[in-house]
């Protein structure tokens, strides 16, 4: 006899919990407030939430980096306080940061193991012992992982794990993946779930972090979305959808989906024509690229990342010299152009790392706004246009600000305070101006919310209803199959197929992706 | 309330220098006090406050003693202006003693040539000359960094030397004025800076003040000064907004042994009078101290080089009344330039929390040699 207690598999009491957790950083930030939050043994939980709604926080709390003000902590039930990263490791929480935080020269048992040496006697380190330890953890998690290799050889997903085979390898019971996806491919994305899953299985309890509906919907067993240090719901997948979730997150009904509306493409703007560029290691990282973008279409570029797709932009705005080959803006030669005569002839570039290259956050968002027009009328005057008129660049940056609905309580305000989000808009505000012939978009929404996705979306579509000619490159295939009119994959520095958009499905891109042929 | 404000706001940049010098004064009194114990009178515990108050009295007690001040701080003002500029473009001048000597040695020549000129002419000339030879030497490190990478720490210590030496012989064997005992440029004549008042200040302090708000002006008015301003707080950035870091770079180096050169020029038309082997190049190493405590701003400039001049004008009384040697400054410059590139030390001493935004100058002098930024501006394509 069956009581209906016992009916399905007893729920496990959570191996972490969080109650009632408050921060408040020294600027006034409310972070998080009363945040509860639990995970359990074998569960996979998703903390869901835009950039700056404090899930980074709370997950720093619990790794010992920041103190809360208030709120409990307990593992296995016990009550903890946690003073540093040391001490979370301790007790078994590991963390996956979205900057990877390896020693690139070392190979991946040095990585794994560091800070927990294996020595011989005379304290010399046992690298044998090391090694063959990781390649035992590492073929229990199926990672295919050589440990002899330097961490630097490794692409992106294979970083990825070995941080945590760094974690587990620490003891972590408790494992938080901060964005880990951010950084990845569709195919790597798919294989970093089969490995969460499986350490679940095993009886991990995993943390992670996203502001990405549909992997959260896909991955998660539970999920806890945040919005503005509150907790504002938790749901399990089954029982929610993508757009309730959005809502939940930003609270308001947004869009997933922009209408991309019909394309009237025009004449050639960008002609790239035979197009070889070296990479850093003296490669071809792009070979003999032919590519067309007209007036009034987008055309999306996707590669898994390394297949040459920067080197192409790059070489493309100015920053990079082509080894052979044309380039030619309005049918003008600008091969061998400066970055700056080609701005000169209506680009506009919106770089991949906007904090590293598409930003100064230093200066303040006025400064930011006229960096790339600085010496341009009406912004400067004077002989040589050497003066720079302080009225005019105040008043064209406080237009931008309210164009592009930049949220900043001045223009005076150091950019590098604003959220993601706002940031990227200075940069998009600042790039999408008013003689733009052709622009070049490298992840344009890369770690930003779907609220800020969604308005840089529109204005993209703006830019090519009004004639703009527009080169798309993502890391999110899924932003280049909504946006683009054609899809131009890259495959080992070539462009492999061009697909209109509506012969463009996901699979079939995805398949050229990774083998660069069609069947 | 927006008085409030912008006094806050100048406690928040002022605070470390401020209280850096506080604690370099108080740390140097520890040295005097265990240094008494040495001397026959035997340890002295309130040595360090007459020490202090004679410098103060020799500093500021009198007009001549205000107008010594002035006169220490005014080679101080280029010069710290100099280090200052380079900062803002985000690199580390070491060389402000090279580019002072070249400055002092050009003017000193140029004056002993026009000596018989009328003196608007020699002294226009003179000052002209030693700004463009210190210009020439800041180039050097300049180009080298843009073109090769090379860093401007090593070029420019390795250049002060090469200056120093190679003046020496310039003097020696090129250019020594005849009927002197020992090798020296001949007198200067017309190009002396005109006393304006009391018995010793000259010409050269007004020049010195006037390059203050011409600094001010580049840096805050003229795209070029934005250039320097951007290539420096992110030198990626500024290359993919289509700038140039590498002519910026060259240009700011440039520009910086300008004001370096002047600052031996005045020094040499207004104090020296002619060049000889061995002539001070303190100003070179002060410099680098005016600049930190200045926070690399004009105006804030303005105030540490009259800070410094004091102790220079200052100290010599001091010795003579307390038999403090005038080495005590050079200890409280040291440990002034120890506190606040080690800022943290201060920081956390008096619990000040970081100014947002603030121009990291320790940034620029403990910055990485094989930093990316300093690879890709390198690496830019020709």
């Amino acid at each position: 006899m069956k009581s209906a207690n016992d009916a399905g598999p007893p729920r496990a009491a959570p191996v972490l919990s969080m109650r009632g957790v408050t921060k408040r950083y020294a600027t006034g930030t409310l972070a998080n407030e009363a945040v509860d939050f639990e995970v359990r043994a074998g569960e996979i939980h998703a903390l869901l939430g835009e950039n700056g709604a404090g899930k980074s926080t709370l997950m720093h709390i619990l790794y010992g980096l920041v103190a809360p003000d208030s709120g409990e902590i307990a593992i296995d039930g016990h009550p903890v306080t946690i003073a540093d990263p040391a001490d979370a490791i301790a007790r078994g929480v590991g963390m996956v940061h979205q900057h990877f935080m390896l020693v690139p020269v070392l190979t991946v048992a040095e990585n794994v193991v560091l800070g927990r040496e294996l020595v011989g006697p005379a304290q010399v380190l046992d690298r044998a012992e090391a090694a063959r330890r990781v390649r035992a953890l590492s073929e229990r998690l199926g990672f295919a992982l050589a440990p002899e290799v330097r961490t630097e050889q490794l692409s992106v997903g294979q970083q990825q794990r070995v941080e945590i085979l760094k974690s587990v390898y620490r003891g972590a019971r408790i494992l938080v993946l901060d964005e880990p996806t951010a950084v990845l491919t569709p195919q790597e994305t798919r294989e970093i779930f089969t490995v969460l899953r499986r350490l679940a299985d095993e009886g991990a309890a995993i943390v992670f972090i996203s502001h990405k509906l549909e992997e959260v919907l896909e991955l998660a067993d539970r999920i806890t979305v945040i919005r503005r240090g509150k907790v504002v719901g938790e749901r399990e997948p089954r029982e929610t959808t993508a757009d309730e979730l959005a809502e939940l997150m930003v609270g308001r009904e947004v869009s997933l989906r922009v209408d991309r509306g019909r394309s009237r493409p025009a004449e050639v703007r960008l002609a790239v024509r035979g197009l070889r560029v070296a990479g850093d290691r003296g490669h071809e990282a792009v070979r003999s690229v032919d590519l067309d973008v007209r007036a009034g279409e987008i055309i999306g570029i996707a590669g898994v990342a390394g297949n040459g797709q920067e080197h192409l932009v790059e070489c493309v705005v100015g920053l990079r010299a082509a080894a052979s080959g044309t380039i030619h803006i309005d049918g003008r030669d600008v091969t061998k152009g400066s970055i700056r005569q080609r701005r000169d002839r209506g680009l506009a570039y919106v770089p991949a790392d906007r904090q590293r290259a598409g930003l100064v956050l230093a200066f303040s968002v006025r400064d930011n706004l006229a960096l790339t027009t600085y010496e341009d009328a009406p912004l400067a005057h004077g002989v040589g246009r050497l003066l720079r008129d302080r009225p005019v660049i105040d008043a064209s940056a406080r237009r931008l600000i309210e164009r592009f609905d930049v949220r900043t309580s001045s223009p005076s305000v150091e950019t590098g305070t604003l959220s993601g989000g706002n940031q990227q808009k200075v940069v998009v505000a600042r790039e999408f101006r008013a003689d733009l012939r052709l622009l070049v978009l490298d992840q344009p929404t890369r770690g930003l919310d779907v609220g800020s996705i969604e308005f840089i979306h529109r204005q993209v579509l703006a830019q090519r209803d009004a004639g703009t000619a527009i080169l798309l490159v993502s890391a999110e295939l899924d932003e280049i199959l909504q946006l683009a009119d054609r899809v131009a994959v890259m495959y080992r520095g070539s462009i492999v197929a061009t697909l209109a958009a509506a012969e463009a499905s996901r699979d079939r891109v995805g398949r050229l992706m990774a083998t660069g042929a069609a069947a | 309330m927006i008085f409030a404000r912008r006094l806050l706001g100048a406690w928040r940049v002022g605070a470390v220098p401020a209280l850096s010098i506080v604690l370099a004064l108080a740390l140097a009194a520890v040295v005097i006090v265990l240094s008494s114990a040495f001397t026959t009178s035997g340890l002295d515990v309130l040595l360090p406050v007459r020490a202090y108050s004679s410098l103060l009295a020799g500093a500021f007690a009198s007009e001549t003693a205000i107008a010594n001040t002035l006169v220490a701080a005014a080679p101080l003002v280029l010069g710290g202006l100099s280090v200052a500029l380079a900062f803002k473009a985000g690199l580390f001048n070491i060389g402000v003693a090279g580019q002072f000597l070249a400055g002092a040695f050009a003017a000193a020549v140029t004056g002993a040539s026009l000596a018989a000129s009328p003196a608007p002419v020699a002294v226009a000339a003179s000052l002209a000359a030693g700004g463009l030879a210190g210009g020439a030497v800041g180039f050097i490190p300049g180009y080298l960094k843009a073109r090769t990478g090379a860093h401007e720490v090593v070029t420019t210590i390795m250049l002060n030397n090469a200056a120093a030496l190679l003046l020496t012989w310039a003097v020696t064997d090129l250019v020594r004025a005849p009927g002197f005992t020992f090798p020296r440029t001949g007198d200067i004549g017309n190009a002396l800076l005109p006393v304006i008042a009391g018995r010793n200040l000259h010409l050269g302090v007004v020049v010195a003040l006037l390059a203050v708000p011409a600094i001010a002006f580049l840096l805050d008015r003229t795209t070029i000064g934005f250039e320097i301003r951007s290539v420096g707080a992110n030198p990626v950035a500024a290359r993919y907004a289509g700038m140039r870091p590498v002519l910026v770079t060259a240009l700011t180096m440039t520009l910086s042994g300008v004001l370096g050169g002047l600052a031996g020029a005045i020094q040499m038309l207004g104090v020296i009078g002619f060049y000889a082997p061995g002539i001070t190049a303190s100003v070179g190493f002060d410099s680098i101290a005016v600049a930190l405590v200045g926070r690399s701003d004009p105006v804030g400039v303005i105030f540490a080089a009259l800070l410094f001049g004091a102790f220079r004008a200052g100290a010599p009384l001091m010795q003579i009344e307390t038999s403090v040697p005038v080495e005590v400054i050079d200890i409280i410059q040291a440990l002034v330039i120890l506190l606040l590139a080690a800022d943290v030390i201060v920081r956390r001493l008096f619990r000040i929390r970081r100014a947002r935004g603030g121009l990291g100058e320790p940034a620029t002098v403990t910055r990485s040699w094989s930093s990316p930024e300093v690879a890709t501006v390198a690496a830019e394509p020709r």
